[in-house]
């Protein structure tokens, strides 16, 4: 079973336009949405949730107005200005540390795990898709991206899937992290343009750390041809293999209008060119997988 | 800490984050280009997506300033350690153990609560750095100031850089903050105790899906909001349905040409190079000004 992740790190450069062509030209695969702040993949293929559950994340604190005698003695050593002047706790504030709770001495701090989201298991046409719901402002990303990425590799096992495909979250922070972890290969989606360039570089440093091949796709190519070019010069020098450039077409915004993924809706040039980085992307990470064997 | 801090000075300034949810909608076009239509000397821009930061690639600043951050995590004195675990016990991030005899401490899972050192009865932990990335500070040309951060590649938890890049707003002027994309803590903490949030929306199913979930996190967190349509190809009206269902103000909106992509993609200002840009980054600023200066003296009544 192989795991690609697919990432840009600057946001908008069609990670989840290219994880749900490639959910739809993979036969057999487990498709993830790991963007869990702000899901998508669910809008543009077409599922029936067959199971829904809470994710339980991390505690917060909460004083309990009755009890607490106003001594002071959270106030000063909360780390993270959660408590205010009047002894309430901000639960967007609160990191839930339990400093405040281990030390109050009225015991006057309850500390409750959190409902923190929703994990769903849809099907689709060629397999199932994990993916989740964080809430509203709720912390614990990261811990969520493994939790579906956990029981995507259950679902895959069970079922003899070969494959796992991660539609990740943009940035280089903790969800990122927690979603190339282990990952078997890693599809960084960027645009021809100078943040792309600048937000590309970081993130290939981080694949490197974590020791992940890396492979590139350019959306949008033809946007600017010459930033196109030094892309691929970039990919040349740092051993990042190719897998083709999309150019720009009304068609994507089109296709995710009709809920449905590029290559289901359109015959046009950027879904011609997403089939060809498709046929790529799957023989890189084949081979891949005989150099592990 | 920030809190108390910024709840001192926020009478006298205003503070105006641009976010949006979904990436790629615009947030840090908008926030440079309202940058530079403002009169001389009247904004600061903090960069708060310290993840991947790119204002600095449209704004130029020079003469940098650059100053590392970093946050504690603890080191153990095993001469004074009795082995008693109750650091193990009230760490919530399983950032310190005892195996056997060794207290094993794994810092990129700390968050620097210091609750290990304040419970160990031995005294035998004290702080020491982890560090989380780089501050940087400049002025471009046209004297407008830019503070930014650039999380160390690596490190998994940017909200308490982006902390220090807010701690940075203390000037009588008014503060564009650039926020990172999502609804989850990097765009919490830049957006908490803003004044106003002007949000990038794009009228596409992923734009508005992603803009709703925005639209409740700044309900929770009381910030009120007005929108900006940009990437506007002038046919969908999803988001100005949206808008006029929640009561959001649509403050103005930025079509979507190949040759406004192509300028941003060069890393410069469609206000510079477009003339039709210049009149309506300079229309957004004062109406965006307008709206947020109107809120904030609702928010003093």
């Amino acid at each position: 079973m192989k795991e690609l992740t697919i990432i840009s790190g600057k946001g908008g450069t069609g990670k989840t336009s290219v994880t749900a062509s490639f959910a739809t030209l993979a036969p057999n695969r487990v498709v993830v949405d790991a963007d869990v702040d702000a899901a998508n993949l669910y809008l543009t293929l077409a599922h029936k949730t067959i199971h829904s559950e809470n994710f339980i994340g991390g505690s917060l604190a909460e004083i309990d107005p009755a009890l607490c005698t106003q001594c002071g003695d959270c106030l000063e050593r909360c780390q993270f200005g959660a408590i205010s002047e009047d002894f309430v706790i901000d639960p967007i504030a609160c990191e839930g540390c339990k400093v405040c709770v281990h030390f109050c001495p009225e015991d006057a701090i309850s500390f409750e795990r959190q409902v923190c989201g929703e994990k769903f298991l849809s099907e689709t046409d060629n397999g199932p898709m994990v993916h989740a719901r964080l809430g509203i402002a709720q912390e614990n990303s990261g811990l969520l991206v493994s939790a579906l990425r956990q029981q995507a590799r259950e679902i895959a096992k069970k079922k003899g899937i070969p494959l796992i495909i991660l539609d990740g979250p943009p940035g280089i922070g903790c969800p990122v992290i927690a979603s190339i972890t282990n990952s078997d290969a890693l599809l960084i989606v960027t645009e021809p343009s100078m943040s792309g360039m600048h937000d590309m570089e970081r993130v290939k440093s981080l694949a490197d750390q974590m020791r992940v091949p890396t492979y590139l796709c350019i959306n949008k190519s033809d946007l600017n041809q010459e930033k196109t070019d030094a892309m691929k010069a970039f990919a040349l020098e740092h051993n990042i293999k190719f897998a083709g450039e999309i150019p720009f077409d009304r068609e994507v915004t089109a296709s995710m209008n009709a809920n449905k993924s590029l290559v289901e809706f359109s015959q046009g040039p950027a879904a011609q060119a997403m089939k060809k980085v498709w046929q790529n992307v799957s023989k890189y990470v084949n081979e891949t997988m005989d150099v592990l064997k | 800490m920030l809190t108390t801090l910024l709840g001192t000075i926020k009478d006298t300034i205003m503070i105006i984050t641009i976010a949006s949810g979904k990436g790629g909608t615009g947030k840090t076009t908008i926030t440079v280009n309202l940058a530079a239509s403002a009169p001389a000397g009247e904004v600061e821009v903090f960069d708060c997506d310290v993840e991947e930061p790119n204002s600095h690639i449209f704004l130029k600043p020079g003469n940098l300033v650059k100053s590392p951050v970093s946050t504690m995590i603890p080191k153990v004195d095993m001469e004074k350690c009795t082995l008693c675990k109750e650091c193990e016990k009230i760490c919530q991030f399983s950032a310190i153990t005892i195996i056997g005899k060794k207290v094993l401490t794994f810092p990129e899972m700390c968050h620097s609560c210091l609750g290990c050192e304040m419970v160990c009865p031995e005294g035998a932990i004290t702080s020491s750095s982890r560090e989380l990335g780089t501050l940087i500070q400049g002025t471009n040309p046209a004297g407008i100031a830019l503070t930014w951060g650039e999380l160390r590649v690596g490190e998994a938890m940017s909200p308490p850089l982006i902390e220090q890049v807010k701690k940075k707003i203390n000037s009588h002027k008014t503060a564009l903050v650039d926020a990172p994309p999502g609804t989850s803590c990097p765009a919490i903490a830049a957006l908490r105790n803003s004044d106003f949030a002007l949000l990038a929306a794009e009228p596409s199913p992923f734009g508005l899906n992603d803009l709703a979930i925005t639209v409740e996190a700044l309900r929770i967190l009381k910030v009120p909001m007005g929108i900006v349509i940009s990437r506007d190809d002038g046919e969908s009206r999803i988001v100005d349905e949206y808008a006029a269902r929640e009561n959001i103000e649509i403050l103005g909106r930025i079509p979507f040409t190949r040759e406004a992509a192509a300028v941003c993609s060069k890393g410069l200002l469609l206000r510079d190079e477009i003339p039709e840009m210049k009149s309506l980054f300079a229309q957004l600023y004062s109406t965006v000004m307008e709206k947020a200066e109107k809120e904030k003296g609702e928010a003093r009544k």
